[in-house]
């Protein structure tokens, strides 16, 4: 434990996450915030700041576009500040929540991720082409799905995976998703359909790969003192971690997210984690593509190294088994607008901790959850600790 | 101190417990106050600036970054791969030419596998950032930096019309300062500040930039070159407007613990406050720095400042428009409404002035240098409360306010007050 | 909550009405335009490329040989000590072989894409580029490769001086 002063999630709330969304960045900040402050009975006069977090501008298509969305966000006249760690943001954007109010300057906190990619033609895709280094990497006309596939190789390369294995999670998540009222893509699919699916870029299929999206998720947080008076069941943040690796990518080896264990690590001290695997009881690590959640999971310390195909195998990361993964759906299943589905789910462990997923419940009272998100050029990895 | 595991794995971080009072203008849910018990302070232990010049092509941004960061650790004592808890890097993807900019950062700035993130904001907001980090009792020493390489960029107004509300605001087009030069023909409208006190902001601010070796637009000009240069956005003129300039700056903060042990000059953040006022410009009210009002209100609370204009011994705000330095000067209340223009008019913001405003220059006379704006406001203050400012050295700065405003077309701000004395 | 909420907001529309206009939207393209200073580290390197040689910078403490070179040692934090040269021969680390342009459209000609880990440097220095002259189905990890460089008077000084690599 750390500090006189806990922080505790008291409210969250949901935009649906679809493709193309009519509300505009603005529209849907203020939906995701409304439900999130009515869920915890609270007004915008309660709330003493807001952390605000989107990735890139260039989806919006506005620069600064913290700026756009202050009053959106609850930040009319109060301090405002936007944090951005690329696909990192949205568990990030919680653990931005988490400093204001845990370093006492402030009681209340909303939190607020968004994202609109839809805006970016012709593909929000292209906009991904900037996130590369000029002179090393773009004049190739990279893509981020190379990015990814060429890690998933070497994943699969170094431990000896195959792709049947990985798409088990893809079928997973995407069942798990039909049981969530905001997911853009739940489906019964079936390993063969994803290994039938058209290649993207090898060893990557169009079903491995979560898509795009419009969407915007929101916490309220609270201090120790004030969460009780609002809420019977607060659930504490009790860790949060976060970590960049170097911007050499091509001088790491990718099988391994260092990044993500670094991170882990930090938020398990702070939590006072020292088994993973048998402490935690629900996990919702970052899944863009299958093969993410299988290299989080290990970056997690959720397992041994090249040991996430086995359990996922096993059933062992089924809602029901020993260590539930990614039971909100994930961003194969719900979507994937960037920050708003980290912040997503942050949500579900929000849920989940205090009984309230409904169909998607896990069972067995689970009492410590951690949400993680992946960003970056193969470099982020942001942590939180949530328990009740 | 804080112990790191070699290249990977995660710092032992060290426990410090304590209660802040908290800011009072911000509405809170419960009605009983917090005592205020041990209240740990938060000091900045080192700070690295390259200088700023109006371009820089034989560094790249990342050398630029480099070599701040080498200086701030240097004044700090500290090595960045063991004793640095966090680091905060404040960029906005546009400047740069790179989304997702906090990919380019960590190495640079020694934080490769290390704990860094983005502040998509000024400067100032990371420095804030780095405060609350400090105070939750979990970090004990915070790296904040930013860097401008404008000269980078060039179509440079188009992305200051980029920011712009792309349904309501964009599609008027036309150069995106009118926005500034609406907000100063509302400004002269309510105030009794001249036209006249604008062009003297300039004129005082580029003169004493000279002294200052940072600073990359000094000048001699006078009140009539400043209302004689080519109109832009009325009533602004060319020279009004602060030039951009590259530059980078670090700033190394830390616990008040850790400040002790690792330097003899600590500069103490005695209050810190941020704001933002509405998004919608048609909805402002465009004669006042309400952002400004609400940081100051902000930080003065929490340095316990009830008289601002007896209280703090000089300022360095941002005066990006030349009436900005004015507007910010009421804002901060360290003069009544509408009375800026007299006192500058008096020379009582010169350097041997009552109360000097940006002796450093200012943006005028250092160059705007985008998010690091708000930071070299703040190392500027740090090394006149050091007395390390060399010509422009202030005599007798115990006590000094740095402020800073987004540009257009935001309305959010901060103010730093920073002292020498740590109660 | 989730259980309890009926209702979330988001209207959805189709991409197809969007671009038939059946949406009211605005159109915008930004005028961005950057030009980067390379650098001390990055003009050598560049101009190496111009002259066909692939350039690395040194390390003393940790000894390491860097490419892309770099002014500093991130490992170290201090600036880095030397130039080397290295080979234009290299290892394939990761590869990957991709059917689709940066706006997800088809193409027609796959390309394979690899990190190469470069002979010479230390261990794992890759750097990214393609590979030609050989079926993308029998690209193998830990293959050989080596440089195929752009004619003299065709070299501009940038990654591109290197048309591809090919199996050796």
């Amino acid at each position: 434990m750390f500090g006189k002063k806990r922080v505790a999630v008291v409210g969250a709330g949901l935009t649906l996450f679809r493709r193309n969304l009519k509300e505009t960045g603005r529209e849907m900040c203020y939906e995701a915030a409304k439900m999130a402050l009515d869920s915890a009975g609270l007004t915008l006069k309660d709330i003493g700041s807001v952390a605000y977090g989107s990735a890139p501008d260039a989806f919006d298509g506005i620069h600064m576009k913290g700026e756009n969305m202050t009053d959106s966000s609850g930040a009319w006249r109060k301090p405002f500040s936007r944090v951005y760690v690329g696909g990192g943001t949205g568990v990030f954007t919680a653990d931005a929540g988490w400093w204001h109010v845990a370093s006492g300057l402030f009681d209340t906190c909303l939190v607020v991720a968004e994202e609109k990619m839809s805006s970016c033609y012709p593909h929000p895709a292209y906009a991904f082409t900037t996130i590369f280094d000029p002179i090393m990497d773009r004049p190739h006309g990279t893509t981020l799905i190379w990015i990814f596939s060429l890690e998933m190789h070497r994943y699969m390369h170094v431990h000896g995976i195959k792709k049947e294995q990985i798409a088990l999670v893809s079928v997973k998540n995407k069942r798990n998703a039909l049981d969530h009222p905001c997911a853009q893509l739940g489906a019964k699919i079936t390993v063969e359909d994803v290994l039938n699916s058209e290649i993207m870029c090898w060893p990557v299929q169009r079903l491995d790969i979560s898509p795009t999206s419009d969407g915007a998720a929101a916490v309220v947080l609270a201090s120790e003192d004030v969460a009780k008076k609002i809420t019977d069941n607060p659930v504490w943040i009790d860790g949060v971690g976060w970590c960049i690796d170097s911007t050499y990518w091509t001088n790491r080896d990718l099988y391994y997210p260092d990044y993500v264990e670094c991170a882990a690590r930090m938020a398990y001290k702070m939590a006072s984690i020292k088994n993973p695997p048998k402490e935690i009881d629900v996990a919702e690590p970052y899944d863009p593509f299958d093969y993410k959640e299988l290299h989080h999971m290990e970056g997690l310390l959720l397992c041994k190294k090249g040991e996430a195909p086995k359990l996922t195998e096993e059933g062992v990361t089924q809602r029901d088994g020993d260590l539930p993964i990614n039971p909100s759906g994930g961003l194969l299943g719900v979507g994937n607008p960037i920050a708003a589905a980290g912040l997503m789910k942050v949500c579900e462990i929000f849920w989940q901790l205090r009984g309230e997923a409904g169909k998607r419940q896990v069972p067995g009272d689970p009492r410590t959850g951690v949400a993680q998100a992946w960003g970056d050029l193969m470099q982020y990895g942001s942590v939180i600790v949530m328990r009740r | 101190m804080c112990r790191y595991l070699q290249a990977k794995g995660s710092p032992a971080l060290m426990y410090e417990s304590f209660i802040v009072f908290p800011p009072n203008n911000i509405e809170f849910f419960q009605k009983d106050a917090l005592e205020v018990k041990d209240v740990r302070d938060v000091a900045i232990i080192g700070v690295g600036c390259t200088g700023f010049k109006p371009i820089t092509p034989d560094v790249s941004y990342k050398e630029l970054m480099f070599e701040a960061a080498t200086r701030a650790y240097e004044d700090a004592g500290v090595n960045p791969r063991k004793d640095i808890d966090a680091f905060i890097t404040c960029a906005e993807d546009y400047w740069e030419g790179h989304s997702i900019f906090d990919e380019f950062v960590p190495d640079q700035i020694g934080a490769v596998l290390r704990h860094l993130f983005t502040v998509s904001s000024d400067g100032m907001i990371g420095l804030a950032t780095a405060y609350m980090l400090i105070k939750t009792g979990e970090f004990s020493t915070v790296v904040v930096e930013a860097h401008s390489k404008a000269s980078d960029v060039t179509t440079f107004t188009d992305i200051v019309q980029f920011a712009f509300d792309p349904i309501f605001n964009r599609p008027l087009g036309g150069h995106p300062y009118y926005m500034a030069g609406l907000e100063m023909t509302r400004y002269l409208h309510e105030t009794e500040n001249t036209r006249e006190h604008c062009a003297q902001v300039v004129v005082k601010n580029k003169k004493i930039a000279l002294s200052n070796p940072y600073a990359a637009h000094g000048a001699h000009i006078t009140i009539e070159d400043v209302l004689q240069s080519e109109p832009y956005a009325h009533p602004l003129n060319r020279l009004d407007i602060s030039a951009v300039a590259d530059g980078g700056i670090v700033i190394v903060l830390a616990s008040e613990n850790a400040a002790k042990k690792l330097t003899d000059k600590p500069v103490w953040i005695k209050g810190i406050g941020w704001n933002s006022d509405t998004s919608w410009p048609e909805s402002r009210e465009w004669g006042r720095a309400i952002y400004a009002e609400l940081a100051a209100d902000m930080a003065y609370k929490m340095a316990s400042i009830r008289n601002p204009r007896k209280e703090v011994d000089f300022a360095e705000i941002d005066d990006s428009f030349s009436y900005k330095e004015l507007q910010h000067l009421e804002a901060l209340k360290l003069c009544k409404r509408g009375e800026a223009g007299k006192l500058t008019e008096e020379g009582e913001t010169e350097i041997d002035g009552s109360l000097p405003v940006n002796a450093s220059g200012g943006l005028l006379g250092m160059g705007h240098a985008i998010e690091a704006s708000g930071l070299h406001r703040v190392c500027e203050t740090v090394l006149q409360l050091r007395s390390e400012a060399g010509k422009h050295q202030i005599h007798d700065a115990k006590t000094g306010v740095a402020q800073i405003w987004r540009g257009v077309p935001t309305a959010t701000g901060a103010v730093t007050v920073l002292s020498t004395e740590v109660k | 909550m989730s259980a309890k909420i009926k209702k979330y907001a988001g209207e959805e529309v189709r991409s197809a009405d969007m671009k038939e206009g059946k949406v009211p939207t605005v159109r915008y393209r930004p005028k961005a335009r950057y030009v980067w200073s390379a650098g001390i580290a990055m003009s050598r390197f560049l101009t190496e490329l111009k002259n066909g040689k692939i350039i690395a910078s040194t390390c003393n403490e940790c000894g390491r040989i860097m490419v892309p070179p770099r002014a500093f040692c991130e490992q170290c934090f201090k600036p880095t000590d030397g130039w080397t040269y290295v080979k234009d021969t290299g290892t394939v680390n990761t590869y990957s072989v991709s059917f689709i342009a940066g706006d997800a459209s088809r193409i027609k000609e796959p390309i394979i894409v690899a990190v190469i880990d470069i002979d010479g440097a230390s261990p794992g220095m890759g750097i990214l580029h393609t590979i030609q002259e050989i079926d993308w189905k029998k690209v193998k990890f830990g293959m050989k490769v080596k440089a195929v460089w752009k004619p003299e008077k065709e070299r501009t000084g940038a990654i591109t001086d290197i048309k591809y690599f090919k199996p050796m």
